[in-house]
């Protein structure tokens, strides 16, 4: 596949897309994996309010996300996906490598086709890759309607 | 030589015993030469956290699909991916994996296409396995290459086409495994899916809506032969012998019910359609029906058509 022009990433998701698009295609889901296992668990303020995060619609696993801007303008991004759905994991881990720290503004202005830049299009269905720009949209969504509040 | 019948009392119920084996059958012959256990699911990463041991893994959409065209790969590719997975043309496969198997029948479904003897499912899946707190191991093995004939792809016999389909409307009984939000046409995917770029809702005139889970018990394992015989026999007035054709979204769900009508209920005429709704939902002037009654074959015919 012939790769999109190189979009200006924040360091954290340039990595991770180096990283993915250095190796054969054929290994990049053993990545997936490995970074699927780097996902870290919920913060203990949502893992007992399970009820402050979103459902992701589009994920094809239940997979619940919120995405948090604190007083400072620097986003978190908290996610939780079963363990037999290892595929939406690494995306919610790769969102969580890639967001976490970022200030509000790089997060709006990250390009919507970021979940097509990891090289992996072939090896997983699109219909799964929809799921990461879902959490992505989500995020996104979340880091406006937060800022709104503060602006108010 | 094909490795031996599940004894279990419940399969023995069924038309075809050899074609479902337990967990436990399952455990006690992993070691039996001619046997290859083969992992599909929908996750395509989960085989990687740990699988059966000795089992191999058949992805469906990287390695039974064709990369451009909408289609599955044809004779000579399934040699060499069986030839890769050490299955001769007399292994027994024995298939499982998550959801229930969806996509564990559905590659049952892709083998019987090129007509491979011995294909059977592990009752229940990886969801049974897993909770009975079997071994699962993440060493993959490394099968030496086997030869496996080239065997041409059989189009007919269990596969149906779009045309066929339309053909077929009025003359024999259409199942459609969707949930039945999608059948009536309120969703054009599955609840909690994304939806998937289908124009239209609704469903094939005619089709009788039976969702896939319908066929399971809580476990994820196959109904008895007599709960699936209330289901589909009994209750869609259906009997073994008819033209009976499945669709669902893609053809994996579909795949599930196929193959219970085919090899549990013993029904001789079923064919898959794995063009499904992401077809028929897309196509020009093809009669939908919406809301929950079936239809009638002409009922639907779009006006200027002559069905």
């Amino acid at each position: 596949m012939t790769t999109a022009p190189t979009a200006e990433l924040p360091a954290a998701f340039a990595e991770l897309r180096d990283a993915f698009l250095e190796v054969p295609e054929r290994d990049r889901l053993q990545l997936l994996l490995e970074v699927s296992y780097e996902l870290p668990p919920l913060p203990a303020r949502y893992a007992d309010a399970p009820e402050l995060l979103e459902r992701v619609q589009e994920c094809q696993s239940p997979v619940y996300a919120f995405t948090e801007v604190d007083d400072a303008g620097v986003v978190a991004f908290h996610a939780t996906a079963p363990e037999e759905a290892p595929t939406t994991r690494g995306f919610a881990s790769i969102l969580a490598q890639g967001l976490t720290g970022l200030t509000a503004q790089e997060v709006l202005d990250l390009p919507d086709d970021l979940p097509l830049m990891f090289g992996l299009t072939k090896s997983v269905s699109l219909l799964r890759l929809n799921g990461m720009a879902g959490m992505l949209t989500r995020a996104k969504r979340q880091v406006r309607e937060q800022l709104a509040a503060r602006t108010v | 030589m094909p490795a031996p019948t599940d004894p279990a009392a419940k399969l023995a119920e069924y038309a075809h015993p050899e074609r479902l084996v337990t967990t436990q059958w399952l455990a006690d012959h992993l070691k039996d030469p001619g046997l290859v256990v083969v992992e599909s699911d929908e996750d395509v990463l989960l085989y990687e956290t740990g699988h059966i041991p000795g089992a191999v893994k058949v992805d469906w959409h990287t390695e039974l699909q064709h990369p451009v065209i909408r289609d599955y790969l044809d004779g000579a590719g399934f040699a060499a991916l069986m030839s890769a997975k050490g299955i001769t043309r007399d292994t027994t496969v024995v298939l499982y994996g998550d959801k229930n198997n969806w996509w564990a029948a559905y590659t049952a479904w892709v083998f019987t296409l090129f007509g491979h003897p011995d294909v059977r499912l592990l009752d229940g899946g990886r969801g049974v396995w897993a909770a009975e707190g079997r071994e699962l191991t993440t060493d993959v093995p490394a099968p030496a290459p086997v030869d496996y004939p080239v065997v041409e792809r059989d189009d007919h016999t269990v596969r149906a086409f779009k045309a066929e389909v339309l053909a077929h409307l009025g003359h024999g009984p259409l199942v459609d495994i969707r949930s039945p939000q999608e059948y009536t046409g309120e969703r054009i995917a599955i609840p909690d899916y994304p939806e998937e770029g289908v124009l239209r809702g609704g469903h094939i005139p005619t089709a009788r809506s039976v969702p896939w889970a319908t066929a399971v018990a809580e476990d994820g394992t196959y109904k008895t032969r007599a709960e699936l015989d209330a289901i589909y026999t009994a209750g869609l007035g259906m009997s073994p012998d008819d033209d009976v054709i499945t669709y669902c979204r893609i053809g994996e769900r579909s795949s599930h019910t196929w193959f219970a009508l085919t090899h549990l209920l013993g029904y001789t005429n079923v064919r898959n359609y794995d063009g499904s709704w992401t077809e028929w939902g897309n196509a020009v002037r093809v009669p939908i029906q919406q809301g929950t009654e079936p239809g009638t074959a002409t009922g639907a015919a779009p006006q200027g058509m002559t069905a």
